[in-house]
């Protein structure tokens, strides 16, 4: 049993575990850091991006100045944005034989793989899972192709070159493999691969493994899941929350007897703790508006915002912030919005509840109706005649590179009364904030990630004792910036085994058996012996038939018959070495003997 | 007993006895005891059953005890004991041989009844009752009932155990009196025989190797040293003590809590606390013994004895500081840090103790903390008091707890691990952070201590319940920094923090918790009471987004907060930091404070902002207030007329808190300590009483005291009855000289007093005039209603005869409700 290691992220997986027969990819995350690197794309001119000085090495060399650009001592690169994918050249991706989505952020790469690489298998994911990914993934495409860009940047990646760069440029890894956004019809036809499946849904692979999703608790539709053959159990552990959040709460229960459980998706800011910072983005959000701010959001079009839009829901009037418009603009905003409403099976028990009264389980649905929340596609159109300020205004995308936030940052960096607070825990909110330096815009730094912290994960682990756990290596020690807290890391026994991006793991764990099934006249026919209280032995001649990784036992063909006296005399013969070997069946083969009995039947 | 009473009584008695009755409940079955206690302890219990010989009648049916409620049976054999306490009626009811019935081997004892940890109960405390003579303990020795107590002491019911124990107790002590022969023999062997059976009993208990009944034994004899101090107990110590001190060569020490217990109670006894008896070894070796968690309890008790040998309190003091030393060690460069808390020779023991696992880390901590926190303001505490380590040590769990302490071992790595995040050491650790402030420390312990503060406040991690905590830990330390020598009110660094502070302050005030917000108001009304005066700090706030914010949360969705807010804005405006914000967009829109007080006054839902609202009025009358000083009377009146609308008790009172203080300023009170105080008659010139009675006319004053008093809430109607008190002694000459205590006005006044008296409130009083006031103040018997008053609300339904009409009432033996029934 192996595993492939793709992607060095430990929230955004990619890992192919290869268990009997079967190659399974678990998730396919995209790591969109890389896009740090590059200047934000502006949905309107801006003249002081297009105005910025290109970079020139210590020498003086300026041949690189149209591809990088230097924004208060950063250096970016001035190109359509691209991302590190997962390793493609580990394993040969055409060999995969189905992906299990686990939830939606963690499907970003399917398209690059499912499209790139011979991909002939099945796409294991949740309905909601499928929707809301199928949502991002149209944000995605949408916020990069509505501004063209007829610049690619490729010069910086040559090897020599990068070496000369300043940091980050120069630690950027695998550059060459940085790809640039797919098309909306690549995602049509990736998402086509997939199959849809329902919570504790077994599903049998090829006969040879059953995969079974699990609810994981942290975003609607997320799941975990259960790889089992019939005496192996390999648990997936991605993206999970004990947090009564709006999703469906996390199924423990059924992790249990793991022989290996491999954990990802543990939250990003182990010492943050979620209450605080909802807490501490409702305080905020209401101090910047009162003095007349406004308030950027920059999030994703689903998951966090539907919790953030119901704690405002209950926060805004105690806080005098009735009359103060809040508005979500993304090209799936309206869709999200109404998703979120439909999946009621997929939800917390209370929002189901809701559903049978029956009133929208989100209480976003009230916002809007008495217009607190108005929703655009984009700030073109409708959303210029209605803008009305201070208002709060919750848009994508997180890493500040595209998408209407852009435009905002350069629309409200420049006043100290606004402010920015970054919600989502994916990007770092300094780099994010570097192209656009200097700002005088208050910045708050409020990461909601409601997923397993490193005291969940203890509990969970001594609650569903698997053998053996594994992890990405940035799980098994304090992080870095604060390494005296040994509580930031996985403490279980046996150490957890960590991978990191582009390594083989052997799990460390050996198959021993396999079921064979007895077909009933042969089982008829067998005539057990005990051979001590409780046991009993039969011999069993048989014809083993495998098909489909389904061993299955059927009587053997009738003898021949018997054509000559030699014959019966060999087989008189072999008569008494099956007493003697009879009672070995159930130990060690004594091998001289073994040999010798092979020697004195020559024609076999 | 009162003849009516007497009456009755055989009826009760019937339907006591009868099983068909419904059993009255426990509550009146206990005031019906507590009546019989008190006939017992007034008289001759022989001659209340001669008198009523119904009660011997209703003993008689515990004889067949499966027939009653055990209810019942339980209380006829406490009824029995209290009886029987007496020694001439415990021979009475001996002679009818009902006692051994009821207590012996015949009553309920074994019976189907007994399974009731009730009847158990019940028959303890009997025993317990009778248990007062010679008597009782003869009675007690043939009856075997010694033997079933010892057994009871292990019951299933905590109350029956625990009640056993005592009973034991008292026999004891009792068994001890009896020879009253002066000082009693020193051995044992010579003791009584009842004594000398349950001091046997003991010993074996001590003995066992069950731990329950080392418990047991220990529990009896520490409830013994601590009620019985007589010399007798210092031999039975004596004797016992060899068999105690064995406990601590076991391994685990049995029994632990309880031996602590028992340890402390001897030591507190004044008969015991020499050193002959070898006490404080074995105070020193238990403290050796017991594990961390188990001495710290005995080690505070030592350290709060009056008199303990020096180098016992240095014990017990170390073993008090050990977690803390540990995790001081933990945290520091160097082992062994100079002017460490206490000794260090322990420590890595108590790192042991601390380590095993997070819950025994936790609370081990919170405990030694709470001592700490208990010791430190008493006078026999240890001196010099270490303030210096213990401020660096609740600094360092602090820090340990927020994750922000760098541990310097793999103890401390540990400690780390168990503490970040723990909420319950955060708010221990800032308790204690909080009493430390009354003491000194290094100028960089100070500046450490409003660090971690300043952390605490400004975490978004810190919960509602910690911040609350912190709040309160800061407004300690900013108290008692010193003030600087060249005037102004705080020290530089004091007012630097309050600077930090203040800009984290708005961002709690927006909390969506609103406990959170709550607590933010609460220290900002406190630190404006303190501080408001002080030019670098109300610059700051006046800066700051405080004023305003507070204002809109006058209008905050949760009424605590609101209340809070009210208080805040009265303090905030009481100090001129209440600038109305000239905003151009409204113009005239807003209105002042007073008004808006006002508003809530009448209009608030709930109850805890108008009682804000009440003393901040009183306050600003106190104070005079520009607002309020611009026009007193009308402000009092319109206060008035709203506080006596309010259906909430405490508004009014305060009302009457109002109009008392605006009573004193009208008067001329000169700050006098007690406002009820006589002054002399010559003191008040009739032609300026009667002139300063006409603004409390004005402002209907007395339409709201006399409404006041005829409240049907007793302290409104007290403290109204004080304030008419205090009027009339200050218009006592006044009266003298007018004398007019009839005329038209005061006719009316008075049948409208009578009429409110009755309940009749519609019907104003009117405008008055001062001489119908003041001869109707003469008129009213306002000693005997203050009297009346000052009975608890429940004297009159609290007699005997009410509690018997009741019991009986609720059988349907009075009859009057029977028809009904059907």
């Amino acid at each position: 049993m192996k595993l492939y290691c793709l992607s060095g992220h430990p929230t955004l997986p990619c890992n192919v575990l290869k268990f009997k027969s079967t190659t399974i990819m678990l998730d396919c995350g995209l790591d969109m850091t890389s896009t740090l690197n590059f200047l934000p794309l502006p949905l309107v001119q801006s003249p002081r991006l297009s105005n910025l000085p290109g970079w020139s090495l210590k020498d003086g060399n300026a041949f690189l100045d149209k591809e990088l650009k230097e924004c208060s001592g950063h250096v970016f690169v001035d190109s359509v944005p691209e991302f590190c994918l997962p390793e493609t050249e580990l394993i040969d991706l055409s060999t995969v034989d189905v992906i299990l989505i686990s939830n939606y952020h963690c499907m970003m790469a399917l398209p690059y793989i499912t499209e790139h690489t011979g991909f002939t298998g099945t796409v294991y994911a949740t309905e909601p899972t499928v929707q809301i990914g199928r949502l991002l993934m149209e944000e995605l495409v949408n916020f990069i192709e509505r501004v063209p860009k007829a610049q690619s940047a490729s010069l910086w990646k040559n090897k020599d070159i990068q070496r000369l760069l300043p940091s980050p440029l120069k630690d950027a890894v695998e550059v060459s493999t940085w790809r640039r956004c797919y098309t909306m019809q690549e995602v049509n036809s990736a998402l086509s691969k997939i199959q849809l499946v329902g919570y504790s849904q077994k599903i049998e692979l090829f006969g040879a493994v059953q995969v079974t999703p699990l609810s994981s608790g942290y975003a609607l539709g997320s799941s975990n899941w259960i790889i089992q053959s019939h005496y192996e159990k390999v648990s997936y552990v991605s993206g999970s929350s004990l947090l009564t959040t709006h999703p469906q709460p996390m199924d423990q229960a059924s992790l249990k007897n793991s022989d290996v459980l491999v954990l990802t998706g543990l939250t990003q800011i182990p010492t943050a703790n979620p209450d605080g910072m909802v807490g501490e983005f409702c305080s905020n959000l209401a101090l910047t508006v009162r003095n007349g701010g406004n308030v950027l959001v920059p999030c994703y079009p689903s998951g966090v915002i539907y919790d953030l839009l119901e704690c405002l829901y209950q926060y805004i009037d105690s806080a005098g912030l009735s009359n103060i418009p809040f508005y979500f603009i993304s090209p799936v905003a309206n869709s999200s919005l109404e998703f979120s409403q439909i999946f009621a099976e997929w939800l917390c028990h209370n929002k189901q509840t809701k559903v049978y009264l029956p009133e929208p389980p989100f209480p976003h649905a009230e916002l809007i109706q008495t217009n607190k929340l108005k929703h655009y596609p984009s700030l073109h159109g409708d959303f210029s005649s209605d803008f009305r300020q201070p208002c709060v205004v919750f848009t994508g995308h997180p890493s500040l590179r595209f998408g209407d936030v852009v435009h905002f940052m350069e629309l409200w960096g420049k006043s100290s009364l606004n402010t920015v607070i970054f919600t989502e825990p994916d990007f770092s909110y300094l780099e994010a904030l570097a192209p656009y330096q200097p700002l005088a815009m208050k910045c708050i730094y409020c990461p909601i990630d409601t997923r397993l912290n490193f005291i969940q994960v203890s509990k969970l682990l001594k609650e569903v004792q698997p053998l053996h756990v594994v992890c990405p290596e940035q799980y098994t020690q304090p992080p870095p910036a604060q390494s005296h807290r040994m509580d930031l890391m996985i403490d279980c026994q046996p150490p957890a085994m960590s991978y990191r991006r582009a390594e083989v793991l052997a799990l460390p764990f050996k198959r021993r058996y396999e079921k064979i099934e007895i077909m009933p006249e042969l089982a008829d026919s067998l005539v057990p012996m005990e051979i001590k209280p409780g046991i009993s032995l039969a011999t069993v001649s048989a014809v083993l038939h495998t098909k489909d990784n389904k061993h299955v036992l059927q009587p053997p063909p009738r003898p021949a018959q018997p054509a000559g006296g030699k014959k019966r005399k060999r087989g008189s013969d072999d008569i008494p070495d099956c007493k003697v070997l009879k009672p070995l069946l159930s130990g060690s083969i004594p091998v001289e003997q073994f040999v010798q009995a092979l020697e004195k039947a020559p024609d076999h | 007993m009162d003849p009516e009473c007497s009456q009755l009584l055989p009826a009760l008695c019937a339907v006591l006895a009868d099983p068909r009755q419904p059993v009255a409940d426990d509550t009146c079955l206990e005031k019906l005891l507590d009546w019989f206690k008190t006939i017992a302890d007034a008289g001759s219990s022989l001659l209340l059953l001669q008198e009523n010989p119904c009660l011997v009648t209703l003993l008689c049916p515990v004889l067949k005890p499966q027939d009653l409620s055990p209810r019942v049976l339980a209380f006829l054999l406490r009824l029995a004991g209290i009886l029987a306490a007496q020694e001439d009626c415990f021979q009475h009811l001996q002679q009818g041989d009902l006692l051994p019935r009821l207590f012996g081997e015949a009553g309920p004892l074994g019976g189907a009844a007994w399974t009731a940890p009730t009847v158990r109960s019940g028959w303890i405390q009997g025993l317990c009752s009778l248990t007062q003579h010679p008597s009782a303990l003869c009675f007690l020795a043939h009856s075997g009932a010694v033997d079933t107590i010892f057994s009871l002491q292990g019951d299933s019911s905590l109350f029956v155990a625990s009640a056993a124990g005592q009973l034991l107790v008292h026999i004891l002590g009792l068994s001890m009196q009896a020879p009253a022969e002066g000082h009693p023999s020193l051995q044992p062997a010579h003791w009584p025989a009842c004594a000398q059976k349950i001091v046997g009993h003991i010993e074996e208990s001590l003995r066992a190797t069950a731990t329950p009944q080392v418990t047991q034994a220990l529990n009896v004899l520490t409830t013994m040293f601590s009620h019985c101090h007589d010399p007798w107990t210092q031999v039975l110590w004596v004797h016992l003590s060899p068999l105690v001190a064995c406990l601590l060569e076991k391994d685990p020490v049995p029994a632990a809590h309880s031996l602590v217990d028992l340890l402390l109670s001897v030591a507190r006894s004044p008969v015991l606390s020499s050193s002959s008896c070898g006490l404080w070894d074995t105070l020193a070796q238990t403290l050796s013994r017991l594990r961390a968690s188990q001495a710290g309890p005995l080690a505070l008790g030592i350290l709060k004895l009056q008199e303990c040998p020096k180098a016992l309190r240095a014990q017990a003091f170390a073993v008090l500081l050990q977690p803390l030393t540990c995790v001081l060690e933990a945290t520091t460069q160097a082992p062994g840090l100079p002017g460490s808390v206490g000794g260090t020779a322990d420590a890595p023991l108590t790192a042991g103790m601390l380590l095993p696992s997070k819950a025994a880390c936790v609370g081990l901590l919170c405990q030694t903390l709470a001592h700490l926190e208990l010791l430190q303001p008493l006078p026999q505490r240890p001196s010099p008091w270490p303030w210096a380590p213990l401020l660096s040590a609740a600094v360092t769990i602090l820090r340990l707890c927020n994750g922000s302490a760098t541990p310097t071992s793999d103890t401390g790595t540990h400690l780390c691990a168990f503490l970040a995040g723990c909420v319950r050491v955060q708010r221990a650790a800032l308790d204690f952070l909080g009493t430390l402030s009354q003491g000194t420390g290094p100028q960089e312990l100070v500046t450490q201590v409003f660090a971690i503060l300043l952390e605490y406040l400004t975490s978004p991690d810190s919960s509602p319940t910690v911040l609350k905590k912190a709040f309160q830990a800061t407004l300690q330390w900013l108290q008692s920094s010193p003030k600087p020598s060249g005037g102004g009110d705080l020290e530089p660094h004091a007012q630097l923090f309050l600077r930090e502070l203040l800009p984290v302050l708005p961002k709690r005030l927006c909390s969506p918790c609103w406990d959170v917000r709550d607590s933010g108001l609460e220290f900002l009304t406190q630190t404006v009471r303190r501080w408001g005066g002080q030019a670098g700090f109300r610059h700051a706030l006046l800066a700051s987004e405080v004023p305003e914010l507070t204002e809109q949360l006058l209008r905050d969705p949760e009424s605590y907060v609101r209340a809070s807010a009210v208080a805040a804005m009265g303090q905030l405006s009481s100090r001129g930091l209440h600038i109305i914000p000239a905003s151009p967009g409204h113009p005239g829109a807003q209105q002042s404070l007073l008004e808006e007080l006002l508003h809530i006054l009448s209009t608030d839902s709930e109850g805890f902002p108008r009682r804000a609202v009440m003393q901040v009025f009183t306050q600003w009358l106190r104070d005079s207030h520009a607002d309020v000083a611009a026009d007193t009377e009308h402000f009092v009146a319109r206060v008035l007329r709203v506080a006596s609308q309010d259906l909430d008790w405490e508004v009014r009172a305060q009302g009457l808190e109002l109009a008392l203080v605006f009573l004193e300023q009208t008067l001329g009170q000169p700050s006098s300590s007690c406002p009820y105080a006589m002054t002399p008659p010559a003191a008040a010139p009739p032609s300026l009483v009667a002139q300063a009675l006409q603004p409390f006319c004005r402002v209907q004053l007395f339409d709201f005291a006399f409404r006041a008093l005829f409240d049907c809430d007793r302290p409104v109607a007290q403290k109204s009855c004080d304030l008419l008190l205090f009027l009339r002694a200050k218009t006592a000459s006044y009266s003298d000289q007018q004398g007019s205590s009839s005329g038209p006005d005061v006719a009316s006044l008075e049948a409208a007093l009578q009429r409110w008296q009755a309940g009749d409130q519609g019907q104003p009083l009117g405008d008055l005039e001062p001489e119908a006031v003041v001869a109707v103040l003469r008129s009213l018997d306002l000693e005997g209603l203050r009297g009346a008053l000052a009975e608890s609300s429940d004297h009159a339904e609290q007699s005997p005869l009410s509690l018997l009409q009741d019991m009986l009432a609720t059988a349907g033996i009075l009859g009057e409700n029977e028809a009904d029934c059907y």
